[in-house]
Formats: C-alpha cells, sequence, structure tokens
C-alpha cells in the first residue's frame, strides 16, 4: 500500500488544553471544548513526544488554549528538548511570570510567540474579553529581555484591521523578530461570528499597503508574514501543505487530526490513548482519508491546479457545504463560490458597514455598539 | 541581489536556530521558528565551521582542502543566503 512509502510529519501541535483566560470571538478552538479533567496526564504526553521523534518530528508547538495553565508545561518542554525537537510555545502570554519564563528557558525552549489582539488597551481587552493588554506588553518584553527571539502573532479582522499601522509600531518597539499577521481564517467560532469579523475589501487594500512599507523599512530586523483572508483569493490555500503531510495536531483529550480545524469533520477519531503515533499517521482513516489526490471529484479532478492547492480546506468545504469531499468554496471553479460571493458582498455593503471597528477607541463603556458574537467560554471545565 | 560577506567576518548560528542530524531522513537540517531547511552535504559541512571563532577565510581554506577544489563562491553565497534571513550572523572582525 502507498501509505507505508509516507513520509513522517515534521511538526506537531501539541494542544495541551482548551483551558483559556481570554474568551476571543474568533478562537480556532472547538466549539465543544474538552474538560480539563479529559485532559491526557503528564506520562500521556511524554510517550506522544517520544512516538513523535520517533515518526521524524522535528519541532514542537506547544499550545491550547492557554499551555501555561498547564502545570507540566516546562517538564513538557524539557522532554521534548531533550529529544532534539525545536520548541515553540504559543501563548497569550497571561501567566508568564518571571520565574515561569526563566524555567521554561532553563528546559531549553526555543522560541516564544505571543499573541496580541491590537493596540491599545481599550480594544485589545474588548475583543480578548478580559483586562490582559498590559500584561502582554510586559511579557513580551521579558521574553527578549531573556534572550528569546519573539514572534507577535495577531489575528486581523473587522474590528482591528484599520489599527494595523499602530500594532506594527508596537512590533517595532518591543523589537520583535517576526511578526504573524493572519487574517482569521472562518471554521468554528470564527464562522459563528462572521459577519462581525469579515473585513472590506478597502479596509484590506488599506493593511496590505501599510504591512508593505513596513516590510521594506524594517527588512533587515523583522520578518513580516502576512496571510490574507482565502475569502478575497481566487484559488484557496493548500491544507497545511497538504492533509496529513507535514503536520499533525493533537488536542487536550488526545484525539489527532492533520489540521487544527477538522473537529468537526464526520471521519473516525483518533486517538493516542488507543493507537500509537506512527499507525495514526499512516494508516488512520483521520489521516489517510484526503492524503494526495485520489479523494477528489470535479472540478478538482480533471483539474491542473490540483497538485498546487490539493482542492483547497476540507474544514471549509465541510462547515459551508455540509460535504467535506466537495471542491473548497473558495475556489472560483467551485460550483458553492456563491456562498463566499454573498459573504464578501456583505462585508462590503456600506449600509452594514458601521457599527463594528468604527466604535471610537476609548470611549464609551467597553462592549457598547457591538454586534452580538459568539463568545467562546473562558473555560472548559 | 544578496549581500556579500566579509572574507574576515566571523560568522555564527543565529541564537534561535539549530541544526541537527535527522536520523528519520538521513540528513542535516537547520531548525528556525516555523520553519525546517535541509541542507545539502556542503551546506551542512559550511554550516558545522560557523562556530563564530573561524572567519569566513578559514573556512574556505577548511573546505577547499577537504574537497580539493576552489570553494569561495560556493561558501560565501551560501552564507549570504543565510544572512539575509537573519540565520547566521557575521560578527566583524575588529581586530584587523
Ligand atoms: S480564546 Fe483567544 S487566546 Fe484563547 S485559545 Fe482561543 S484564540 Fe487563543
Ligand atoms: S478546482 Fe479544485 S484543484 Fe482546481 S483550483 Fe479549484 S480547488 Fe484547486
Amino acid at each position: 500500500m502507498a501509505e507505508t512509502t509516507v513520509d513522517g510529519p515534521l511538526g506537531l501541535l501539541a494542544e495541551l488544553t482548551h483551558a483559556c483566560p481570554l474568551s476571543c470571538s474568533y478562537c480556532s478552538n472547538p466549539l465543544e471544548l474538552t474538560k480539563r479533567s479529559a485532559e491526557l496526564a503528564t506520562a500521556d504526553w511524554h510517550r506522544v513526544l517520544d512516538e513523535a521523534a520517533d515518526l521524524g518530528v522535528l519541532q514542537s508547538h506547544f499550545s491550547g488554549g492557554e499551555p501555561l495553565l498547564r502545570r507540566d508545561l516546562v517538564e513538557l518542554v524539557g522532554h521534548a528538548s531533550s529529544l532534539g525537537m525545536y520548541t515553540n510555545l504559543v501563548t497569550s502570554a497571561i501567566g508568564l511570570s518571571r520565574p515561569r519564563a526563566q524555567a521554561l528557558r532553563e528546559a531549553g525552549l526555543d522560541h516564544v510567540q505571543v499573541s496580541i489582539q491590537a493596540d491599545e488597551p481599550v480594544l485589545s481587552d474588548r475583543l480578548a474579553g478580559i483586562s490582559s493588554f498590559d500584561k502582554k506588553i510586559e511579557a513580551a518584553r521579558l521574553v527578549k529581555e531573556l534572550g528569546w527571539p519573539l514572534t507577535l502573532n495577531v489575528v486581523l479582522h473587522r474590528q482591528n484591521i484599520d489599527r494595523v499601522e499602530a500594532i506594527l509600531g508596537w512590533v517595532e518597539e518591543l523589537g520583535a523578530d517576526r511578526v504573524e499577521l493572519a487574517n482569521t481564517q472562518y471554521y468554528g467560532w470564527a464562522l459563528a461570528n462572521r459577519s462581525a469579523l469579515l473585513p472590506s475589501r478597502e479596509q484590506l487594500e488599506n493593511a496590505e499597503k501599510v504591512t508593505r512599507a513596513f516590510r521594506e523599512r524594517l527588512r533587515d530586523r523583522t520578518d513580516v508574514i502576512y496571510v490574507i483572508p482565502d475569502y478575497y483569493s481566487q484559488y484557496p490555500k493548500p491544507c497545511m501543505g497538504g492533509w496529513g503531510d507535514r503536520q499533525l495536531v493533537i488536542g487536550p483529550e488526545g484525539n489527532a487530526w492533520p489540521c487544527l480545524s477538522a473537529h468537526e469533520l464526520p471521519l473516525p477519531k483518533a486517538n493516542v490513548r488507543e493507537h500509537d503515533l506512527e499507525w495514526i499517521w499512516r494508516s488512520s482513516p483521520m489521516f489517510t482519508a484526503f492524503r494526495g489526490t485520489d479523494w477528489m471529484s470535479d472540478p478538482c479532478r480533471s483539474c491542473d491546479r490540483r497538485e498546487v492547492d490539493l482542492g483547497g480546506c476540507r474544514c471549509q468545504a465541510f462547515q459551508l457545504t455540509g460535504d467535506m469531499t466537495r471542491t473548497d468554496p473558495v475556489c472560483v471553479l467551485s460550483p458553492d463560490r456563491h456562498i463566499i460571493d454573498e459573504a464578501v458582498a456583505a462585508a462590503n455593503d456600506p449600509a452594514a458597514a458601521e457599527p463594528v471597528g468604527a466604535v471610537p477607541v476609548g470611549s464609551g463603556p467597553v462592549g457598547l455598539g457591538m454586534p452580538e458574537l459568539a463568545v467562546r467560554p473562558h473555560r472548559a471545565d | 541581489m544578496t549581500g556579500t560577506v566579509p572574507l574576515t567576518g566571523r560568522p555564527a548560528l543565529a541564537r534561535f536556530v539549530k541544526m541537527r542530524f535527522d536520523k528519520a531522513r538521513d540528513r542535516q537540517v537547520l531548525l528556525g521558528p516555523e520553519t525546517v531547511v535541509t541542507l545539502n552535504p556542503t551546506g551542512a559541512d559550511i554550516l558545522g565551521l560557523c562556530d563564530g571563532t573561524r572567519t569566513v577565510a578559514d573556512i574556505v581554506d577548511e573546505l577547499g582542502r577537504r574537497y580539493d577544489r576552489v570553494v569561495d563562491d560556493e561558501v560565501t553565497q551560501f552564507l549570504a543566503q543565510l544572512v539575509a534571513r537573519r540565520w547566521i550572523a557575521i560578527e566583524e572582525d575588529t581586530r584587523g
């Protein structure tokens, strides 16, 4: 069978917990959050990391939820590091105290990614659901002080994209080595909140202009990664560089997925409590379902681009059409493209545009004038 | 154009980059945030000598001896690419 020739994964995204002090409306966690009591134990994660290293994983990303809420974080980072992996912490930075940070440094943590929501406290705290901005800035400074390279992650959407220039001001001020400006991907929580989050074309063009100028000016100091929202593209992005091709995600409860957003797909679950990682990666229905191009139907099957974008995102196809084997509706060749066009048209309708993002920053009680959002609960217990 | 690298500079891997042997794929790799770069044997040899003590000229000499041919351009171009990505930092020699 072809599956024996599959290369091992390069990266493991370990979602240690769904618990999080923040409650962002675009959260990439599943709608059904894992309870803390159902989380994998430390010993399980040790085994998972060992098996991942044997499979060929070179990088492990510790994420969540908020990974700092796991008491064994330092120990797990140390273990991954002792296996020779490049270790990365993806954090909101809430809870990154100096002693904790020092312990992580000693455990061998290589890199820290801090998410920020906006450029100033009022908007930031409103988007995150709690007062957190000042703590984030403080934590980002601590990251630099302790000698780590700092990446700032910013999820862009209708309510903060006009602030990109000021956000980049923080990137410069903090001396970040990388910044990832990623427009929201519309799955799960973000899909439920799409009309409040999808920016207009004008907003996007402006943000791109500002970003280009920044990149040009600071090219010797900061890498700028900018991810456009695929709703404004003609063709979809390939899913994670290919389904089950380079990365695997393991959730707090031990379920393994080819991608962060695959939680809702109607595929049999693959759990590290029941199977070893090698079997999960090479043979489980979850990982083999969309590997390669054999699963495709038209228009993808006969399309020249099928090896380029691999038919796009399975999760997006499923969430928007109910059929995970269909062409990603983002594709202009998809018979479902009207779904995307309608959302884009709504985002560019001048009548609909006003309320969001136009709330004057710093004025009035926080939260007023907001459209109704499906809010991710803070904790999953 | 990528810049040039001074022959008197002393290159070293940037703090946040790790080089290691990838057993599963039988090759040397460079690991950075979100990135894995696979190295060919020459690349791996060059980086193996970038210890912050040797100068670029030392590295050229050493590899020239090892391979028994002239490698200046290979070394400088390879390093310039990595400098442009900030994966290699070059300490300029001030001692002359
Ligand atoms: S709520 Fe926000 S910070 Fe927390 S996991 Fe979701 S996106 Fe990340
Ligand atoms: S039809 Fe399928 S393969 Fe062709 S461009 Fe669209 S998504 Fe890609």
